[in-house]
């Protein structure tokens, strides 16, 4: 993680501490990650002490659960129930309420409020940070974009961490997301845990970034410090939990809509959307339209929405996409193979929340390798043939 | 030469609001009741600021506190500066639209997405295939080749509705088959014993059509199989895929690619369409329920 040119330093847990103070002190919300509702989930803290220190994950297909560690580490736990996705673009965003009364409806856009403070992330792991590079790419580098994130964005300050405990379900690696950011923060930071004292290894990312390091006690990072960082990276990227073989990954979506894979996870997915609920990258979002008793006054807001709903589609006639199994495809084939076409990149960053998450335990890796084993089943005869 | 392409050129569409999901106020001017479930409004801007738009574009358009829905422009682009929407009742939002009263407002963002690119076609046949409320969207590029009718060799409209009941803008229809040039051929779904024109698909219009299919662009709107098949038959006369031009219509929630609703594989239709060339639809086209 270390670049040319830049100074990587030290500092202590109170040294992070010192850190929030400063974000706070400047005026940040700042979100960490912390224990809520038996998972662990980014919060607005004040304090290290609501990090989830001594508490690591456990993560399978449709199980999660905190397991104490048997150390200090407040960062050592894989990704979390959630990613910045519902702070930077919320559930529910009010977009603007018109007054109905008079003659003429009178507007008044959401935007124009009262900004709220700007958002900085602490612990943010290099997954979310690349999903983050994605929705930067989808809401705000088009023709069109949105007006609501890009102002929210734009103040956001990012904190991340080297994931050095990842989970069963994590894949980044696959996906080169992850697990050492290594772009798009302000501050990145590798706890140091398993030998000598609790410590970070911070760098600076952005002059901003640097400015904060300024404020905080901390020692220029000794080489010892340097390699022992670099190599808590690479050996969580040599224990990643799953592997997705991303081969031809879009030929294969592309050429195989009609694969019995997509009848078989059809026959096992509820489309309860969970899926796309806690994906990091999916952005797809429907409208609702309130008004109040008296018609005097309406809202609208931009909400989430989930492909596999069946309104999703609707169009006069009925649902384009009727079937689970069409359901299913459209995104998976979304975020593997169309998502090239659209956006340049691949729209998964291997963070593992589907499985987790899928109370069926579908597993996005697991079908993709089936998909591929079936294709190449049936080509393989066809090869044989003069 | 210029001049020609000075007259064939369409006005530049009006670039997006400030933010693109914040409507623009308009007034209903004049509403009509085409057919049994169809109407058609006439809309002012209350800011002035007449919305100008390529034949093919579409407007998203509420009712407010009830819904927004993407509809065509149906006006002419050349034409008075009201905005023209012609709406076939089948839903909440466009039950709330059709039914809003003279003086009224409604909310109006865009115009949105890819338009008929009519002006392309100038030099050549034209052919139109349309399938009921899709003469709505057709509408203001038919008004350009009348426009501009010189510019255009054989100029062909078939159209097929439900039943001569649902047959839309019938005076139209009239003024462009006698007035204008164009070889208009209407047939119905159903008929009863009453009616003396054709009974059949729209798509058993195309033999008798009579233009040359090596220089004629199509533009062809109406429900997806009717398209397909109808582009599929044109294509098998000799009409090069990409001069025939579909619009599509899925659900649309934002019109300006961010909702996700209008994917079709790669394509966000809501900008990347909802008018395409056959050669980019067929094979997207051709798969259940992508
Ligand atoms: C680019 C574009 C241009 C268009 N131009 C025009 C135009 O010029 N004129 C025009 O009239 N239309 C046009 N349309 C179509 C128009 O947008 C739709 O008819 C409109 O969105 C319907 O909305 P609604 O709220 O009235 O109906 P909805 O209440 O949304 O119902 C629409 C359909 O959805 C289905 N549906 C809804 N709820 C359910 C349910 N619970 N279960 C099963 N099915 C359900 C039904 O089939 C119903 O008919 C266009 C569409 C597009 C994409
Ligand atoms: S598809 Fe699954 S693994 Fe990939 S980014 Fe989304 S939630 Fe994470
Ligand atoms: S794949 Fe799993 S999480 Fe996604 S909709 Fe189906 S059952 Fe729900």
């Amino acid at each position: 993680m270390t670049k040319p040119g830049n100074v990587a330093r030290t500092v202590m847990l109170d040294g992070l501490q010192e850190l929030i103070d400063a974000l706070l002190g400047r005026g940040y919300t700042v979100f960490g990650p912390t224990v809520v509702d038996g998972v662990i989930d980014y919060r607005p803290i004040t304090s290290v002490t609501q990090l989830p220190q001594g508490w690591g994950d456990v993560q399978d297909n449709a199980s999660y659960r905190l397991r104490r560690r048997d150390d200090d580490a407040v960062f050592a736990f894989a990704c979390g129930a959630q990613s910045a996705k519902p702070v930077l673009f919320p559930a529910d965003e009010l977009l603007w309420r018109a007054r109905l009364g008079g003659a003429e409806p009178e507007i008044e856009r959401a935007v124009d409020d009262k900004p709220a403070p700007p958002y900085a992330f602490l612990g943010l792991r290099s997954c979310d940070l690349a999903a983050i590079g994605i929705h930067d790419r989808v809401l705000s580098s088009r023709q069109f974009g949105d007006t609501h994130y890009a102002l929210r964005r734009e103040d956001t300050l990012i904190v991340a961490v080297t994931c050095t405990d990842p989970a069963g379900t994590c894949f980044c690696v696959s996906m080169d997301t992850g697990p050492v950011p290594r772009s798009g923060f302000d501050l990145a930071v590798t706890e140091l845990y398993a030998d000598g004292p609790h410590r970070f290894v911070v760098e600076a990312g952005t002059p901003r970034g640097e400015e904060l390091l300024d404020q905080v006690a901390s020692t220029a990072a000794s080489d010892e410090d340097l390699v022992a960082a670099e190599r808590v990276g690479a050996e969580a990227a040599a224990r990643m939990g799953r592997v997705l073989d991303g081969t031809n990954l879009k030929d294969l979506l592309y050429d195989n809509t009609e694969s019995p894979v997509w009848d078989d996870v059809a026959s096992r997915c509820l489309r309860c959307t969970n899926c796309t609920l806690v994906c990091p990258t999916c952005f797809c979002t429907s409208i609702t339209d309130a008004s109040d008793l008296t018609g005097t006054t309406a809202e609208r807001h931009r909400v989430w929405d989930s492909c596999f709903s069946e309104e999703y589609s609707y169009i006069h006639g009925g649902a384009v996409r009727e079937s689970g199994r069409s359901r299913y495809r459209q995104w998976m084939t979304h975020k593997l193979a169309a998502w090239h076409d659209q956006f340049g990149s691949s729209g998964c960053v291997g963070c593992g929340r589907c499985i987790t998450w899928c109370p069926a335990a579908i597993d996005i890796t697991a079908e993709v390798a089936e998909l591929r084993r079936l294709a190449e089943q049936r080509q393989r005869p066809q090869e044989a043939r003069p | 030469m210029t001049e020609l392409l000075e007259a064939t050129a369409q006005p530049t569409p009006d670039p997006p609001t400030p933010d693109p999901m914040v409507p623009r106020v308009f007034r209903v001017e004049r509403t009509r009741q085409d057919t049994r479930d169809t109407y058609t409004l006439e809309l002012s801007p209350l800011d002035g600021e007449p919305l100008r738009f390529a034949p093919g574009q579409f407007t998203m358009l509420q009712a407010w506190g009830i819904g927004e829905v993407p509809i065509s422009i149906s006006g002419d682009p050349h034409g008075s500066g009201l905005l023209e929407h012609t709406i076939r009742n089948v839903g909440n939002v466009t039950r709330a639209l059709v039914h809003t009263s003279r003086g009224a407002t409604v909310g109006v963002r865009g115009p949105f997405g890819t338009g008929w690119e009519v002006e392309r076609g100038a030099g050549g046949d034209v052919v139109f295939i349309v399938g009921g409320i899709g003469l709505a969207p057709l509408r203001p590029a038919i008004l350009h080749v009348v426009r501009h009718r010189d510019q255009y060799g054989r100029v062909v409209l078939l159209y097929g509705a439900r039943t001569p009941d649902d047959i839309l803008f019938a005076p139209d229809l009239e003024h462009w088959q006698d007035d204008c040039g164009i070889d208009v051929a209407v047939t119905v779904d159903n008929a009863p014993h009453s009616w003396r024109g054709r009974v059949g698909f729209v798509t058993s219009l195309i033999p008798r059509a009579g233009f040359d299919p090596l220089r004629t662009t199509a533009y062809v709107c109406g429900p997806e199989v009717m398209m397909r098949s109808s582009a599929l038959a044109l294509r098998d006369r000799g009409v090069a895929a990409d001069r025939i031009r579909l619009s599509m219509e899925r659900s649309m929630k934002c019109g300006i690619g961010l909702c996700g609703h209008c994917q079709l594989r790669e394509l966000f239709l809501c900008v990347d369409g909802p008018v395409l060339g056959f050669d980019r639809l067929e094979p997207l086209m051709s798969r259940w329920e992508l």
